[in-house]
């Protein structure tokens, strides 16, 4: 069976961490597991999580009134799902929902923050990570934004 | 008396290029809310319909206008041309407003065409944006009759909605063929949608490529196209000499003698539309082009 200090070891998103810091992170990890639809999180809720996919997809959704959620991004397996658990005042803003049976390993975001504090190698490594992850995203939402494909005539 | 002797008549591309010959509309398939796929035959069974996956034809509706379009049918099927048209203007409207037996005039095929015979014996990528997925679906037919030439076939296919993909059908066959990976996404995923939601680059997260062994082949709007350049040179290490693209301009006569297709020192419609980057590079970045 693997271990989730192998998983996390194994993966992108902790490639060249620190045997030390991985260990720190292994600490806040656990198994979770989500049923189609479920909701992983709502926006406006306290962000103390941070989740790395391991099976499934996850839409993330805006809330629209009186309409069904617009979907603005999905993520799947080996993916990371959720920044907000680092970036002040850590409220998520945005949905995640299960589009299908979902499993992944959930990261303590509250209990990394403090260590992050305390530890600033620990948040620097961390945070460089986030931030290329963040740019991925920001670089995708603005090729979104441009709508290339409608029809300008 | 001396006299002077006739000049041989010239059946070269300098008298019938522009002269279009006449089809007939043999099928419409209504693709998507505003795309259509029409086949085509020579009226006179005997008109050319040989084209190399990539070329593009000139098509004229009789009366309203003519425009460039990409063949995006099997290059080995005989007899028939296949036309993936998208309603935009006046020539466009009319041509997707086709009924079978209606007269098309057909022109071409003109361009240059994908790389197959370099692509021999490696991986193939292919990445599509929208109706850029059209000129490429030739490559994916003839991949595929040629199996064993080639390694793993990739394709990436974005479109701006659910209901805007093409070629839904063969998309999912295409997919479950051995070494055939076919990944698509739309930019906006509705309510009911539970495929992926994300721009077209997003599907690199979930291919492994092997940057020496691949050719891409990439089609699309052109600032999808820098977005999918930037992301196969900067993050996955594919060479700029393995990749093509099939650029677009206003294309008129076809065949490099008018001019409106210029793109710095290359003519689209007669040195093009597919290019290796490697020409392009210096090009793509200029705001005035």
């Amino acid at each position: 069976m693997e271990t989730l200090e192998r998983i996390l070891t194994e993966h992108a998103f902790f490639e060249g961490l620190e045997p030390e810091y991985l260990k720190i992170v292994t600490g806040c990890a656990s198994n979770v597991r989500f049923a189609p639809g479920a909701y992983i999180f709502r926006e406006g809720e306290e962000a103390n999580q941070f989740y790395l996919l391991r099976q499934g997809k996850v839409a993330i959704e805006i809330f629209a009134p009186q309409s069904p959620p617009i979907i603005v991004d999905t993520v799947e397996k080996d993916e990371i799902l959720g920044w907000s658990w680092l970036v002040s005042p850590y409220h998520w803003r945005f949905d995640a929902r299960a589009v299908e049976m979902t499993r992944a390993i959930a990261l303590d975001g509250k209990c990394l923050r403090e260590k992050c504090e305390a530890n600033p190698g620990l948040g620097y490594a961390l945070l460089k990570r986030l931030v290329q992850l963040i740019d991925q995203r920001l670089q995708a939402t603005r090729l979104q934004l441009l709508d290339v494909y409608a029809n300008r005539t | 008396m001396q006299t002077v002797p006739e000049e041989p008549a010239v059946a070269g591309p300098q008298t019938d290029v522009m002269v279009p010959a006449a089809y007939r509309v043999e099928s419409v398939v209504r693709e998507t809310k505003d795309t259509f796929t029409l086949g085509m035959k020579p009226e006179d069974g005997g008109a050319r319909t040989g084209f190399a996956p990539g070329q593009f034809s000139m098509l004229y509706v009789f009366g309203v206008g003519e425009l460039p379009i990409s063949i995006s049918g099997d290059p080995e099927e005989p007899g028939r041309l296949v036309y993936t048209v998208r309603s935009v203007g006046p020539a466009t409207k009319a041509l997707v407003s086709s009924k079978p037996g209606d007269a098309v005039g057909v022109r071409g095929p003109f361009g240059t065409s994908w790389p197959l015979e370099a692509a021999r014996g490696r991986d193939v990528l292919i990445v599509a944006g929208g109706i850029g997925l059209a000129p490429l679906r030739p490559v994916i037919y003839h991949v595929l009759r040629h199996r064993d030439d080639y390694v793993r076939l990739i394709v990436l296919y974005g479109a701006r909605s659910p209901g805007d993909r093409l070629f839904r059908k063969e998309l999912e066959a295409w997919n479950r063929l051995p070494d055939t990976h076919v990944l698509s996404t739309v930019d906006y995923g509705g309510a009911t949608w539970r495929g992926r939601v994300g721009v077209v680059t997003t599907l690199f997260r979930y291919v492994r490529l092997h940057p020496d062994r691949t050719v891409a082949m990439i089609c699309g709007p052109e600032i999808m196209m820098r977005y999918v350049i930037g992301e196969l040179e900067n993050n996955r290490g594919v060479p700029a000499s393995n990749i093509y693209l099939s650029m677009e301009r206003n294309m008129k006569c076809a065949v490099g003698f008018c001019g409106h297709c210029q793109f710095g020192p290359h003519f689209i419609c007669k040195d093009g539309p597919v290019f290796p980057y490697d020409r392009l590079r210096n090009l793509m970045g200029q705001h005035e082009l």
